[in-house]
């Protein structure tokens, strides 16, 4: 193996961020190219570096390792890399340089993040993720879309912070910076899990999610959808294998979001839901911590990132063609873009974990060793979240935007690159369910684990099946809950309106308080004066002229008291 | 950009849909007969009843959507509620406050 292999420079990271520099300066017809070839051959580099910790640099008079590769971060630099290349694809028609800049330092970001094997490293690249993403929001170039990735700056901005304040304590309890486990029994290793908590979206951490990826561009939020979250799921995979609350934390995280993607009507905000579910079933995983669970979260990852993403590009096209992306607006889309709803529907069946399909093979290593492990209730809501994916990424995203009624939208199918770059995910979704070998084979451990069981795969179609025959009796009996525009309330409400709005009455209270202070203080000026008036004023006491006759009687008063008094 | 079809698409017939209909629900009765011919591997016990992956997924779908009908008037608001929707043209200034 050459030895330059082993030096910091020799990073797919730097690959990707070289490449982005490149793009900024190079002529737009070279673009294309660039998009493609630069992930490939950071893929390549990837592949040939070998395992072990590499790229020792010193700063800050730290020593850090900006190179581990091992079997769990080479499995994520890996998805990472072949979604930079797909969105790559699919953005290039797109006429605009900074979406390509910040395109390429994110997943060049990301992937730093994820070889990083230390917490100094891995704060460097988490905050540039934060820095380079926002501008795939703010490219939309609509005041909301400034507003959202403000918001979504300060709350990635925040996650950042206590990463670095827990790296200092963690740092000055232990004296070391490694980025191995670190678990919860440190008030360092606490923030640092908060700080992976609001990037991988917990519960009631998880709003900016939801808040800010249906507001990106076009290919934007496919972007977002891959780097951060998955970022935060290699990271406590990392530090946090095997924390039993994370058993909790990730059960919750799949069902909350369900109701709020069965009810929502913008469809690419439906996804964002559906992510946040999809996290959830990662972090059970994580919280199991057997190898069979962490290399079902490993798995679960990548395939999550190809279908999410195919289903990201679908719901983009649509926008891209329509101009609109709400369940209620929307239908009849397969007889204008019939590729594309294709694609959709195999990122459907993926995510709902059909058998043949990548979610299948992937999603049962989680749902398995939480059986073998005897955590029934987080099995059992395991069970429900897969029928509640069937319902809002299985049927909901294509049932009403290419079927349902004819909503008379007569546009061209998308564009071939996104056509290539649905078709090419597409490919690797059913790629991997009916061929999963290649994909366990670069899972962290070593797996013994057959998906295609008898039992198994009967069951899961009972369970699908079944969800699906509910969807047709509550639809057919007017249960369904109709696609009407609306917004719904989540817990930004919070920071969106409870707070503001408490800011607001505070500033009122504390305003209307300063009045009546100085109104009163007036009031008791006002009764001073009077009174130094009724005293010392022209007419008052002090000033009143005496007759000679009282001055006298007062005279001779004060002479006698003398007299009384030293007699 | 619209223009009425002389004829409803593939998926409009009532046929068609009567069709993918009666095959949802041949395949549900399929899979409830598959109940007799597989062996199962239970691990908690109740994972082994007779037809819970078929019950499971029904009642899950049910109570799901049904319960998220049930929230729907509690959390929806106006698409505006915020008031952070883009003013027509970019000149009108912002207000930076939205008082009701």
């Amino acid at each position: 193996m050459s030895d330059w292999l082993g030096h910091a420079m020799a990073s797919p990271a730097l690959v990707l961020m070289l490449g982005a520099a490149l793009i900024a300066c190079l002529p737009r017809w070279l673009h294309g190219v660039w998009l493609l070839v630069i992930p490939a051959a950071a893929l390549a580099l990837l592949w040939q570096l070998p395992m072990g910790m590499h790229g020792q640099i010193g700063l800050f008079g730290f020593d850090l390792t900006t190179l581990r590769v091992d079997g769990l971060s080479r499995i994520w630099a890996t998805i990472f890399l072949i979604g930079s290349f797909l969105t790559g694809l699919y953005a290039l028609h797109v006429d605009d340089r900074i979406q390509h800049v910040s395109a390429l330092v994110y997943a060049g970001a990301a992937v730093g993040a994820v070889l990083a094997g230390d917490l100094v490293t891995l704060f460097i690249y988490w905050e540039a993720t934060a820095i380079a993403s926002v501008f795939l929001i703010w490219a939309s170039r609509t005041i909301k879309a400034h507003i959202v990735g403000l918001r979504y700056l300060v709350i990635q901005v925040i996650s950042g912070l206590l990463l670095m304040m827990g790296t200092i304590i963690h740092y000055h309890a232990t004296g070391s910076i490694a980025f191995d486990h670190l678990g919860l029994a440190t008030p360092g290793g606490w923030l640092i899990f908060v700080a992976f908590g609001i990037k991988a979206a917990f519960p009631l951490l998880h709003n900016w999610v939801q808040d800010a990826y249906p507001e990106a561009t076009v290919s934007g939020t496919v972007i977002l959808s891959i780097y951060t979250t998955k970022l935060a799921i290699y990271s406590l995979a990392r530090g946090y294998a095997g924390t039993e609350a994370l058993i909790t934390i990730g059960a919750v995280m799949t069902i909350f979001p369900i109701f709020f993607a069965v009810i929502e009507n913008d469809l690419r905000r439906v996804l964002a839901y559906s992510l946040n579910n999809q996290l959830g079933f990662m972090v059970v995983g994580i919280g199991i911590g057997t190898p069979l669970a962490l290399n079902g979260a490993a798995a679960h990852a990548f395939a999550h990132i190809l279908y999410k993403g195919l289903l990201f590009m679908s719901m983009g096209a649509v926008l891209h063609r329509v101009g609109t992306i709400k369940a209620s607006e929307l239908g009849g889309l397969y007889k204008s873009m019939p590729w594309t709803a294709a694609f959709c529907i195999v990122g459907s069946m993926s995510i709902s974990a059909f058998p043949l399909f990548s979610g299948f093979v992937t999603k049962s290593m989680i749902l398995t060793a939480a059986a073998e492990n005897h955590h029934w209730i987080a099995w059992l809501a395991l069970l429900v979240a897969s029928a509640g994916v069937l319902d809002h990424s299985g049927i909901k995203v294509p049932f009403f935007s290419f079927f349902h009624h004819d909503a008379g939208f007569r546009v061209r199918e998308a564009p071939l690159n996104m056509l290539l770059a649905m078709g090419a995910t597409a490919a690797l979704c059913i790629g991997i369910g009916v061929y999963p070998a290649p994909l366990y084979a670069i899972l962290p451990f070593d797996v013994d684990y057959s998906p295609y069981t008898t039992a198994h795969v009967v069951n899961q179609l009972q369970l699908l099946m079944f969800a699906a025959l509910a969807f047709v009796v509550l639809f057919r009996s007017g249960l369904y809950p109709p696609e009407v525009r609306g917004l719904n309330l989540d817990s930004d409400w919070v920071y969106r309106r409870l707070l503001p709005r408490m800011g607001r009455g505070i500033h009122r209270g504390v305003t209307a308080l300063r009045a009546k202070i100085v109104a009163g203080l007036a009031q008791l000026a006002g009764i001073a004066q009077h009174w130094l008036t009724e005293a010392f004023g022209t007419n008052g006491a002090a000033a009143r002229t005496w007759t000679s006759g009282v001055m006298l009687l007062w005279v001779t008063a004060l002479l006698a008291a003398y007299l009384l008094l030293y007699y | 950009m619209s223009q009425p079809d002389a004829r409803p698409g593939l998926f409009e017939r009532t046929g068609v849909i009567r069709t993918i209909i009666a095959l949802i629900v041949l395949i549900c009765a399929g899979l409830v007969v598959a109940e007799f011919f597989y062996a199962k591997h239970p691990h908690f016990g109740f994972d082994g009843w007779f037809a819970f992956y078929p019950l499971a997924g029904f009642v899950a779908y049910c109570f799901i959507v049904l319960a998220a009908k049930m929230l729907r008037p509690a959390l929806r608001r106006n698409e505006d509620y915020y008031n952070e929707r883009d003013r027509q043209a970019l000149q009108t200034p912002m207000r930076d406050d939205d008082h009701e």
